[in-house]
């Protein structure tokens, strides 16, 4: 390890760059949210939301300094150690916190200071699936670490949904990108695809007509190419028993696992009048006040819906129906550019690492910030469930804030010195 | 693994592939559909009108007659009013716990965030109590608006009052601008004068949030519109002579209409029996207006304007007056009282001229006057006769302003009646009636019709000497303004002005010798013109009606006095015409003995006094 290596050289300036313009768009945008024209504080007040998060960012930078203090080598090397203090770290919420909002998931230090185990936990996990990912050789097809890996993926949302926040444990399904990237089947991805969009099905027809439909067109489809299918007649048939059995089984799983409110959110994406002053509400105010800004938006502080408490959640998870309404289409559009930007950017950045290890971590990083990206923008227009997780570095919150900062940093980390790595 | 590197690119397409989907949809939300813009306005947007000041009313002398009174009501949001001190509070507003869990209950009904009233009207001492101590109860508040308000109780006929819009009116195009719960003129100058009084309604859009709570201008009040002040207007009441009257005909049933000749200015306007106008504002309005209805004196009935009655006696002075023109009558033409066509009500010396016929009231002096019109020889036939010369006199009484509505700025003014040929055609058949059949018309009885107002009217023309200004009771429309043009215009009569001092004269005697001796105004020095009538009702006891003006050469003021079933011109009505004219010329009665006829007329000591 030489010495005089240079960190500021190496550092990508580029994603910093990004970040801090998303970081800063979020704190104005919140200012906007939680702005009150009858009563205008200043953005700096630390009673609002505004004021807060604005700690939350300087904090963020102390932590983003420390991030690169640290040994770069010890993210590798303590990945592990993390992993399960954080496991620690969610049991022990789970058992001893008291409940807030209706789940066992925040951790009070003071009466002001919360925080939420379940989102550093992304982190962790990510570091700890990149560090076993370099660890084996999947190619070798080995049934034993792929379950081990599944393990390390899914014990943190198991114990999330535990503490009554599935939004949070969804996420964890973002992982499934980085395996794919690292060799896994893509299998696994189109049959989840084809799983979602069957189950978007079984909402929008009657499960009956669905069957009857399957049916028809698979025996059609076999009666016209018999010559083709003959080979695989039995597994056709399996496809057609299972396909059925996805139908059902959603059926089943929506009206009977899932809670009342959680059926509700699936379905207000098919029928917002479904429940109109419960989550159709959500959808209807936030779709509204995001119509309503336009192609140029209302003007910074101009916005009537997101002001007024049309749209709930102003300044958390519906950050982005400011964003919308006073900036207008416009708005949307660098909004989603700079997501854009920034995953490319974080793709390239892992591609570029020597080990697996930073180069899964990498994804990790970019299919998290993805997955809670194509969650919560496609919820305020409609397009996803009303699932109740931050829009990165827009939503307020120390915990999302920090988490997200802690997430990209170490990646940051790790690319700084990628030029010291050997690689494997 | 290098297999595997291409992989980069599938996931950066997934990427690139959902950002591309959300901006599409974006595009139609944002861009495409507006119907999000839409009800983004009607989410946050609420239009709240301006109510304006309705205009003032004052008389002509600048005393407020109708006013714009402030009430407070208290007002709840029961969200806010949770942590109270319940005890603390009923005793400042003076309720009993069970009353005030009621009431909150009640509001809590209407809707929990928005606000209700909790005490509606609070006295001004209440008012005061209860705001100073309001800042340890959240949740309570204030709400000043303005009802009608009467610094006086008179007027209230010609006043009129406002009243929430109809049903019925809200769908007629004329009140396309009102709406629900608006309230607007319902008679008298409030009805008349309402596009002047009600003044520009403003519109200021306020935000609202989520709950329905205002919160704050939109755009800095950069769409609102201000609203605009109704004008005011000035009357030509004379208050002290309202109120005069008012007193003198407390008790009784009839009118007192007082006219400044030179302009038609409406000096008084009293219709008795009265009622406080104030009992027809605020929420006991309705209680209130069905009470006044089902009074059998019937006190909403605004008689100077619709009753209609034989004139009386006071015809005469027209008859009179016509027949000099039609070239039957001179001055000096003297008939005999001969009781034979007509009764006389007293007896006295044949008249030998006009002035002495007027001063004694000669009845049937005035059936030959009438005759000498009517039979003028027109026609050799004697149905032929009395036809055109019914007819022609017809023209003449018309142009006096009988038989007509005068035109006054009061709605509901009734026409009355004068009979041509064609009305007793009706009755009678064209070859059924001739002179003897209409003789009573001669001297005011039979088929006539005339409003106190015409006859106020009638006796500003005479004071005039032939010509008046259609009777009015606004004198401008805000304070520097004009009447309205119709005011303003002279109106001739179809006898010649030469013919009047004839009139004059008599009316002259009728008060210093004749029937009306008690209405002298010599002690100050004023020369009174005037006449009586004794109406003879079928119903009871007759009316007493008299008209007059004064001074004699420089006519300040024409009255006419109606009073119901107090029996002859000249014990009820022309001693009150008198004291009016005294107290308009003079400001205050001093004498002893016109204090007692006062005190006799507001005590209705005539009614004990037979005839």
């Amino acid at each position: 390890m030489r010495t005089s290596y240079k960190l500021t050289q190496n550092i990508d300036w580029i994603t910093i760059g990004l970040y801090a313009l998303m970081v800063i768009l979020g704190w104005m945008n919140i200012y906007a949210a939680v702005y009150n024209p009858e009563n205008v504080t200043n953005i700096f007040d630390f009673s609002l939301n505004s004021g807060k998060q604005l700690v939350w960012i300087g904090a963020s930078v102390v932590i983003i300094v420390m991030l690169f203090a640290i040994d770069y080598k010890a993210y590798d090397s303590l990945a592990y150690v993390i992993y399960w203090f954080f496991i620690l770290l969610l049991l022990g919420t789970l058992a001893f916190a008291s409940e807030i909002k209706g789940s066992r998931s925040w951790l009070v230090i003071t009466e002001s200071i919360r925080l939420q185990p379940a989102e550093f936990a992304k982190f962790a996990t990510a570091l700890a699936v990149s560090k076993f990912m370099s660890s084996i050789n999947l190619r070798q097809q080995n049934w034993k670490d792929q379950a081990k890996l599944a393990g390390l993926a899914l014990l943190p949302p198991t114990i999330i949904i535990l503490q009554n926040e599935t939004g949070s444990a969804l996420v964890f399904a973002a992982f499934t990108l980085a395996f794919f990237r690292e060799g896994m089947s893509p299998l696994i991805l189109i049959i989840g695809a084809v799983g979602v969009f069957v189950f978007v099905l079984t909402l929008l027809i009657p499960q009956w007509y669905l069957a009857a439909g399957v049916t028809v067109l698979m025996a059609a489809y076999g009666w016209f190419n018999f010559h083709r299918i003959k080979r695989f007649l039995y597994p056709y048939i399996g496809i057609w028993v299972a396909v059925l059995a996805v139908v059902f089984s959603v059926n089943f799983f929506v009206e009977n696992v899932l809670q009342e409110h959680q059926r509700n959110r699936i379905k207000v994406l098919v029928d917002p009048d479904i429940d109109p002053l419960g989550v159709g509400w959500n959808v209807t105010q936030s779709k509204i006040a995001i119509g309503s800004g336009g192609f140029l938006g209302k003007g910074f502080l101009e916005g009537t819906q997101t002001k007024f408490d049309f749209v709930p959640e102003q300044s958390t998870d519906f950050i982005f129906c400011t964003v919308g309404e006073e900036h207008g289409w416009i708005g949307s559009l660098v909004l989603i550019a700079l997501f854009m930007g920034l995953l490319i950017r974080i793709i390239t950045v892992a591609e570029r690492q020597r080990s697996v290890f930073g180069r899964t971590y990498g994804y990790c990083v970019a299919s998290i910030i993805f997955f809670h990206f194509l969650v919560n923008v496609g919820m305020t227009i409609g397009l996803a469930p009303v699932v109740g997780i931050p829009l990165p570095f827009f939503s307020y919150g120390g915990s999302g804030l920090w988490s997200f900062t802690i997430l990209l940093f170490i990646l940051l980390a790790i690319d700084a010195h990628r030029k010291l790595d050997l690689g494997r | 693994m290098k297999y595997l590197e291409g992989r980069k690119y599938v996931i950066q397409a997934i990427f690139i592939a959902i950002g591309a989907v959300y901006l599409i949809k974006l595009f139609f939300i944002q861009v495409l559909d507006d119907s999000y813009k839409t009800a983004a306005d009607n989410n946050a947007m609420r239009r709240v009108v301006q109510y304006p000041f309705r205009g003032l009313i004052y008389d002509r002398d600048g005393k407020l007659l109708v006013e714009n009174t402030p009430v407070y009501d208290l007002m709840v949001v029961p969200k806010e009013a949770k942590a109270i001190d319940t005890l603390k509070f009923c005793q400042l507003v003076g309720l009993t716990l069970p009353e005030y869990r009621e009431k909150i209950k009640a509001a809590r009904t209407y809707s929990y965030v928005k606000p209700s009233p909790f005490l509606q009207r609070l006295t001004n001492a209440e008012f005061a109590a209860i705001q100073d101590n309001l800042v340890d109860f959240p949740g309570f508040y204030i709400n000043a608006r303005t009802v009608r308000g009467y610094p006086h109780q008179s007027l209230a006929h010609a006043l009129g009052y406002i009243g929430e819009i109809s049903p019925r009116q809200l769908e007629d195009s004329a009140y396309k601008g009102y709406r629900q719960g608006d309230y607007l003129g319902v008679s008298g100058i409030e009805r008349q004068y309402e596009q002047y009084l009600m003044g520009q309604r403003g519109v200021k859009y306020t935000m609202v949030n989520v709950r329905g709570l205002e919160k704050g201008s939109f755009k800095d009040g950069a769409y609102d519109t201000l609203s605009v002040a109704g004008q005011n207007l000035i009357t030509t009441i004379d208050l002290e002579l309202q109120k005069y009257g008012e007193k003198l005909m407390q008790g009784k049933t009839g009118s007192i209409v007082a006219i400044e000749p030179k302009t038609g200015e409406i000096l008084s306007l009293i219709s008795a029996p009265y009622y406080d106008p104030s009992l027809l504002t605020g929420k006991e309005l309705g209680n209130n207006y069905m009470k006044l209805l089902k009074d059998p004196v019937k006190p909403l009935f605004n008689r100077p304007l619709m009753a209609t009655y034989p004139p009386g006696s006071i015809f005469k002075l027209a008859q009179a007056l016509i027949a000099m023109q039609e070239g039957t009558l001179t001055p000096n033409t003297g008939y005999a009282c001969n009781w034979s066509l007509v009764k006389c009500s007293h007896r006295h010396p044949h008249p030998s001229n006009l002035g002495i016929a007027i001063e004694q009231s000669c009845n049937p002096y005035f059936y030959q006057v009438f005759r000498s019109v009517v039979n003028k020889g027109r026609s050799a036939n004697v149905f032929q006769d009395s036809h055109l010369g019914l007819d022609a006199w017809n023209k003449h009484i018309k142009s006096f302003g009988f038989a007509s509505k005068l035109g006054i700025d009061l709605p509901n003014e009734k026409k009355g009646l004068m009979p041509n040929s064609q009305f007793y055609d009706k009755i009678y058949g064209p070859k059924g009636w001739k002179f003897p059949t209409i003789y009573s018309v001669s001297i005011g009885q039979g088929e006539t019709g005339v409003t106190p107002l015409q006859m106020a009217n009638f006796a500003a023309t005479i004071a005039n000497r032939g010509y008046y200004y259609t009777p009015h009771i606004v004198r401008s429309v805000g304070e520097k303004g004009k009447p309205l043009p119709a005011y303003s215009e002279k109106h001739y009569t179809s006898v010649d002005p030469r013919h009047f001092p004839a009139v004059v004269e008599g009316m002259q005697r009728v008060v210093e010798s004749g029937t009306a001796r008690y209405a002298r105004l010599n002690h100050i020095g004023v020369v009174i013109c005037g006449k009586t009538g004794t109406v003879q009702n079928p119903h009871g006891k007759d009316h007493s009606v008299f008209i007059a003006f004064a001074p004699k050469d420089d006519p300040k003021i024409a009255i006419a006095v109606y009073v119901e079933n107090a029996g002859g011109g000249a014990i009820a009505a022309a001693p009150m015409a008198s004291l009016m004219v005294e107290k308009y010329l003079n400001d205050s009665i001093t004498t002893p003995a016109r204090k007692r006829w006062e005190h006799d007329m507001v005590s209705g000591a005539f009614y004990k006094w037979g005839h």
